[in-house]
């Protein structure tokens, strides 16, 4: 986990550091296309060879996929950013990680279970798309890494969740 | 790096005990709630035990009053009420304690018998009878003295019930803080009361399901420290510990078989959860399901050839039963649409599971035998369910507002209690097997 961490940190590392020349930000996945409109702009000053649209697109697409309670079907409304996520890849190969969540409702252990489905729903779809699946690392936390905190309906539909990263 | 790591939460454990013992409000605030109106709880007296001139830092008489009001089945006699502190048999004047209504009394007292020894001696006495019914000595250090109050308690359960006394055990269990969104999952040993938290394994990644040995000298566990799950053993006494599983996907649910000898656990490396069979000498795996449903949470019957497990092969999670040798299954709930995470009551018939109804999850116990079952919590987020070694009452894991903690209840739902916890969410109590 370390490792594909580092490396996945490390190529938005770099990713960032090229696009801005500064930016140390892993969180800069999440910018909007404004953002990286500005940015891109600047990296005309830098060696631009290595980066070509789908690499900026990777960054704007939904990583976070959620489900209903004990399912691990894919929403309709996940299609979009993950056939983004999957071509990307596909033109682009890195190592990415899928971590499956569960909401803290029934057992931890089956909880566990139903994390490791959900993100392998994710794999499957996206290996589908033509994703090679040795890029692909699946892990579960079950119910052990909330998203939202609290009892309720709002927090348990954010926690029912595949991360991608 | 075992070593160290070992070493490191031997010393996280002192520091831990330190802080425990600056802070903590003391074990009083235990809240008892009996909820069973027509519960008719034994009335006894325990009278404070006579300390000749020994400074013990703990009130061995209070804790034995606490364990045996814990228990549900007794009522204590306050010690401000009472008319004298007899400290032997022969002190006694029955009338006082007739007075008082109490049907039985306990009087004891302590000496010092060698060095950095101390012995309690103590009488049980039936009231109404006139007469002792039990008298016993058990002796230790002045580091003991909860030990030996438990041990009194025990004594005296058993012999005014006929069940067996639990009050020396011990439970584990997990606790997570979270700080700046930064977690710390801490795996705890503490005495069944709550007292002396020690602790065991600390780390930034989750740890999950600790499960007790037969023996009760070791802990198996699920620890994320590597970056995925994997499960260890761990010796509680010289705190070594061994890495069992590394396999892709789910490593979970470790179960120790009950003659030590193998651990029940669920692996998904082959692409969806399985329970496998890992026998503990020869290091060999042997997978017990087969289907492309999730099996899970396996626990052992006491017979040592069938587990029980969760599946949710037929549509929602329910508990079924695996003839090891066989490999045949068979369900065994169908009463509502979530069982899960079976817990065996030593009678090998009453089997406590988490159970879903109308939208809330409480636990229920249900009969191998007759088929019925019965909710035993009223809670909606009641979780991981452990039956004492005695199988009188069983611990699980509830919320108070957002905050995770223990809870106990009676197999027949009469008496309900919280554990005091220090800190965080606590979760996922294991209760030990006797320890002696």
């Amino acid at each position: 986990m370390k490792v594909s961490f580092i490396k996945s940190g490390l190529s938005a590392l770099l990713l960032a550091a090229l696009l801005t020349g500064c930016s140390s930000n892993p969180v800069e996945e999440q910018q909007t296309s404004t953002d990286i409109e500005d940015t891109s702009v600047q990296t005309g000053q830098v060696d631009t060879s290595a980066i070509d649209e789908s690499t900026v697109e990777t960054v704007t697409a939904d990583t976070v996929f959620y489900f209903d309670f004990d399912k691990a079907l894919l929403k309709p409304e996940s299609r979009a950013a993950l056939l983004e996520h999957a071509a990307s890849l596909q033109s682009n190969p890195r190592n990415v990680r899928l971590e499956g969540h569960a909401d803290e409702r029934g057992t931890r252990e089956y909880n566990m279970a139903l994390g490791e489905r959900r993100a392998n729903a994710v794999k499957e779809f996206m290996v589908l798309q033509g994703v090679s699946p040795g890029l692909i690392e699946v892990i579960s936390y079950g119910e052990e890494r909330a998203a939202a905190y609290g009892s309720n309906d709002d927090a348990w539909a954010l926690n029912r969740r595949v991360e991608l990263k | 790096m075992i070593g160290k790591s070992a070493k490191s939460s031997m010393v996280n454990g002192l520091l831990m005990l330190l802080l425990l013992a600056l802070a903590s409000p003391g074990y009083s605030e235990l809240v008892i709630r009996v909820t069973k109106g027509n519960d008719q709880p034994t009335k006894i007296a325990v009278a404070p035990i006579a300390m000749g001139g020994v400074q013990a830092k703990e009130d061995i008489s209070a804790i034995v009053e606490a364990d045996l009001r814990r228990s549900g089945l007794f009522e204590t006699i306050e010690r401000r009420d009472m008319l004298a502190f007899p400290s032997r048999a022969t002190d006694v004047y029955y009338r006082d304690w007739r007075l008082l209504g109490a049907e039985y009394l306990v009087a004891g007292n302590m000496q010092r018998i060698a060095d950095g020894r101390y012995q309690v001696e103590f009488s049980l006495l039936n009231v109404s009878g006139q007469k002792t019914v039990l008298t016993h000595k058990v002796s230790g250090t002045l580091s003991q003295m909860r030990d030996l109050a438990h041990l009194i308690s025990d004594k005296i359960y058993e012999e005014i019930t006929g069940i067996r006394g639990a009050f020396s055990t011990r439970l584990a269990y997990v606790t997570a803080t979270r700080i700046n969104d930064k977690y710390t999952y801490r795996l705890n040993v503490a005495d069944a009361d709550g007292a002396r938290e020690k602790l065991v394994l600390e780390s930034r990644e989750p740890i999950m399901s600790p499960a007790w040995s037969g023996d009760g000298k070791e802990l198996a566990y699920v620890s994320f420290e590597t970056g995925r799950p994997a499960i260890f053993r761990q010796n509680l006494v010289s705190a070594q510990r061994q890495q069992l599983t590394n396999f892709s996907g789910l490593n979970g649910a470790p179960s120790w078989s009950p003659d030590g000898k193998q651990m029940a656990l669920v692996l998904s490396k082959d692409g969806n959860p399985e329970i496998y069979l890992l026998d503990l000498q020869s290091k060999q795996f042997s997978r017990l399901t087969r289907h492309f449903a999730i099996d899970t949470e396996p626990t052992w019957m006491p017979d040592g050839k069938h587990l029980l497990f969760t599946s949710d092969r037929g549509g929602t999670p329910q508990i079924y039963k695996l003839n090891i040798a066989t490999k045949a299954t068979e369900r065994l709930t169908f009463s509502g649409n979530y069982n899960a995470r079976p817990s065996l009551a030593p009678d090998g018939r009453t089997l406590a599971m988490v159970h879903r109804q109308s939208d809330t999850f409480h636990i229920a116990s249900f009969d191998l035998k007759t088929g019925r079952m019965i909710e035993l919590t009223e809670t909606r987020l009641d979780e991981s369910p452990t039956v004492a070694p005695n199988g009188a009452m069983l611990m699980y894991a509830t919320k108070q507002g957002d905050r995770g903690v223990l809870a106990a209840v009676s197999l027949d739902a009469g008496v309900r209690y919280v554990l005091p916890s220090s800190r965080g969410d606590v979760r996922e109590p294991a209760w030990s097997p006797f320890l002696r």
